[in-house]
């Protein structure tokens, strides 16, 4: 496996002791500088510095380097620092390659220092021996449609639409019902502000209609998308009594198409009994009465709050909603105050298993208990039970686990089963947007902390309630961070994107088709080439995952930064020192 | 904390510190694995990691190839379910192992000598205890055939 002479520099970072306390870094720096194609092989206190990075751009330009190793931490900290080194001296980026020798050599075997300095040189030599293979490649550059498509018209979908619109962005905002405004436009006083949903959504709508740059289809649905990343190409359908489908080019797609409830199983908690209803029936009966709560025509004296239902299910349950619903225990906490607040009189009940009113929501359980509510907790495996006795009186049964386990019976007006958000069910939207869901049948982000509204389809953003439950400022903050998302790759006209996509060798190639099934994206196809057809895949279209490369029965799909010559170095690479 | 003491067989003198290289992949089980580092936890200086975009990229021929030239087993620490990129990433996955463990036994490795399991972006604990559990069991599997 030689290939081209290679000017290789090394560069093995201290980490300020991090990594200097444990690894004999002199021999890591030696055994680089052994390997063929090291010309320079260094250590640096702080390779990360403003000066380490000097030194390292000084030598790739005076050296004449063509490939970088950076021995130091988790790539997830300083690729992109790296990345910049090079790009800086002059160096194609993508022939620098991250040795992670600190979270996984010097931190997990700081117990033996000769070990963990001979395993830190065979992460270095592998590093090396996949530079060595490494290729100059130029990222992909795109030209972006500077439009938006928003799909969902609730207050996630809103927001990011006039946010979208104030930064110079064209948006089509679609919405599948008649009316804008989602969930909460239906609702009355919301927490934690006290603000009321119906007004909130109406000075969106105000604010929407006001921008230019933005159309609204309500009525309408997305059915199709074609292109890629910077440059969709989507079908919009619009119903009514001729129903017609729009065709528009857009550079990024916001999801906000929020959620359902869940809807209880007749006798599940007692639900079917007349007088047991859901948290969303609950909010809409207090937001359309005032003073005390009227049921039937009979005052609501006694309320009884089951909580966790359709949530945090045991495995056990038919198509389990493992998930906790996180908004509900708060919602049902502010309904409660809201109540407590018209109406002295009433007593309130809440039989729970774990209160989950975080951050400044705390505030509002502890005036919930101050304005009377009675909290009870009950055994994961002891839920309450909810009939009707002889006399025909609703009541509640649990095992108050906070009493050391006394049985209550509770009289009640009306039983709340505080129920949570289920995914909505979208299939076609799904198919058509090739949106990953995660276990629990929300679209799955990126990653939840560094990546939040990203999906795996590049330009695809996902926000509010259709990535999990949440409440309506949590949606607000997703679909603002949507725009931003949007922003930064619209805005400037044109994108990059990393080559580590997978590429076809056309001779290798026999045409069996298997890699076209393989690829979910359908970025490959078979084209005719030069007297034979062979799979091509699309550079803009691949996600880079490889999974077309284990299904070629001829090995001729290699994915750019894991090929087969380069994975194979690397397996010989750290076999080369000997395990103590 | 959980540690990987050397095994020592009693037929042999020298400690057998078993060789274990690890499929990781970029965004879900390397943070789980760097989070057993930056929380001070430890396993064997034995395991080395390679990381991929998705587990469902691996060729079964680096499985073979890795056992060929002297590891004394590979783990797969997988996406599972969390996989981002192919939502059946955990029946590709399956397949491959499937493969290579075929490819194993065709070329006279124990079967064994793989093993996966899905490593979540938090899960540092679950990585340090499955290869301590495995390289317990390589050990008690003896040096591979080819290892010197």
């Amino acid at each position: 496996m030689t290939g081209r002479e290679r000017r290789i520099g090394v560069y093995v970072c201290h980490c300020g002791g991090n990594i200097s306390d444990h690894v004999d870094i002199d021999q890591v720096v030696a055994a680089a500088q052994a390997e063929t194609g090291v010309v320079v092989a260094r250590q640096m206190m702080f390779a990360c510095s403003d000066s380490g990075q000097g030194d390292m751009e000084r030598d790739i330009k005076e050296q004449h380097l063509d490939g970088l190793v950076v021995a130091s931490c988790s790539p997830k900290l300083h690729v992109v620092t790296f990345r910049g080194v090079a790009k800086r001296a002059g160096l194609n980026p993508y022939e620098y390659t991250q040795v992670n020798v600190r979270e996984q050599a010097s931190w997990i075997h700081s117990d033996d220092e000769q070990s963990t300095t001979d395993k830190a040189i065979s992460l270095v030599k592998a590093g090396i021996a996949r530079t060595r293979l490494s290729e100059p490649l130029e990222p992909l550059v795109v030209e972006t449609t500077q439009k938006t498509l928003v799909v969902g018209g609730g207050v996630a979908g809103l927001r990011a639409a006039i946010g979208l619109a104030d930064i110079g962005l064209g948006v089509f905002l679609v919405e599948r019902a008649a009316e804008l405004g989602g969930w909460v436009g239906r609702f009355d006083e919301m927490y934690p502000t006290g603000k009321n949903g119906r007004a909130l959504i109406a000075s969106l709508i105000t604010e929407v209609r006001r921008r230019p740059a933005i159309s609204v289809f309500t009525g309408a649905e997305l059915v199709s998308k074609s292109g890629s990343f910077g440059n969709y190409r989507v079908g919009i359908r619009i119903g009514g009594s001729t129903p017609e489908t729009l065709s528009v080019e857009v550079g990024s797609i916001i999801v906000a198409t929020g959620f359902e409830t869940y809807q209880p199983e007749v006798g599940e908690f007692g639900y079917g009994i007349e007088g047991v209803v859901t948290l969303p029936e609950f909010k809409e009966a207090i937001d359309h009465s005032s003073g005390p709560l009227m049921y039937h025509g009979t005052p609501v004296r006694n309320v009884v709050y089951v909580y966790c239902v359709g949530s945090r299910q045991s495995a056990d349950t038919p198509a389990a909603n493992a998930y906790c619903s996180r908004y509900c225990c708060a919602a049902t906490v502010a309904a409660s105050v809201q109540l407590a607040s018209r109406d002295a009189q009433v007593h309130q009940y809440h039989l729970y298993r774990d209160m989950r009113t975080y951050g400044k929501f705390e505030l509002m359980y502890t005036e919930s208990r101050k304005l009377g509510s009675v909290y009870l907790k009950f055994a994961d495996d002891a839920p309450p039970a909810v009939a009707r006795d002889d006399s025909g009186r609703l009541v509640v049964t649990v095992r108050d686990l906070l009493t050391g386990g006394e049985e209550l019976a509770i009289a009640a007006d009306l039983v709340v089963l505080v129920t949570g958000m289920i995914p909505r069910k979208n299939e076609e939207l799904v198919s058509v947007l090739k949106l990953p869901l995660g276990t629990d049948g929300f679209f799955n982000e990126i990653h939840p902390k560094l990546r939040p509204v990203e999906t795996v389809v590049d330009g695809v953003y996902i926000a509010g309630t259709c990535q999990g439950p949440r409440n309506s400022s949590e949606s607000v903050a997703s679909g603002l961070a949507a725009v931003t998302q949007s922003a930064v790759i619209l805005k400037k006209g044109f994108a990059e994107l990393d080559p580590l996509v997978a590429v076809v060798d056309a001779d290798a190639c026999t045409a069996c088709g298997l890699c076209l099934d393989a690829c979910p994206y359908g970025a490959i196809e078979m084209t005719l080439g030069e007297g034979k057809s062979v799979a091509i895949i699309s550079e803009t279209g691949c996600k880079g995952c490889g999974g077309c490369v284990p299904v070629c029965p001829d090995n001729a799909i290699d994915l750019r930064g894991y090929t087969d010559a380069q994975i194979s170095a690397m397996i010989d690479s750290l076999l080369e020192v000997p395990v103590a | 904390m959980t540690t990987l003491a050397p095994v020592k067989p009693p037929d042999q003198e020298r400690a057998f510190v078993p060789r274990i290289l690890v499929f990781s992949t970029n965004n879900i089980s390397d943070p789980g694995i760097d989070l057993a580092g930056s929380s001070h936890m430890t396993y064997s200086p034995g395991v080395v990691v390679i990381s991929m975009p998705c587990t469902s990229g691996i060729r079964p021929s680096w499985i073979l190839h890795a056992i060929e030239g002297g590891f004394d087993g590979v783990f797969i620490a997988s996406d599972g379910d969390e996989c981002a990129y192919l939502s059946d990433c955990s029946t590709r996955a399956s397949r491959i192992v499937a493969q290579a463990q075929a490819l194993l036994q065709q070329g006279g490795h124990q079967p064994q000598r793989l093993k996966m399991a899905a490593i979540c972006s938090v899960c540092a604990e679950p990585f340090t205890r499955h290869v301590q559990q495995f390289g317990q069991a390589l050990a008690e599997l003896g040096r591979s055939a080819v290892a010197s």
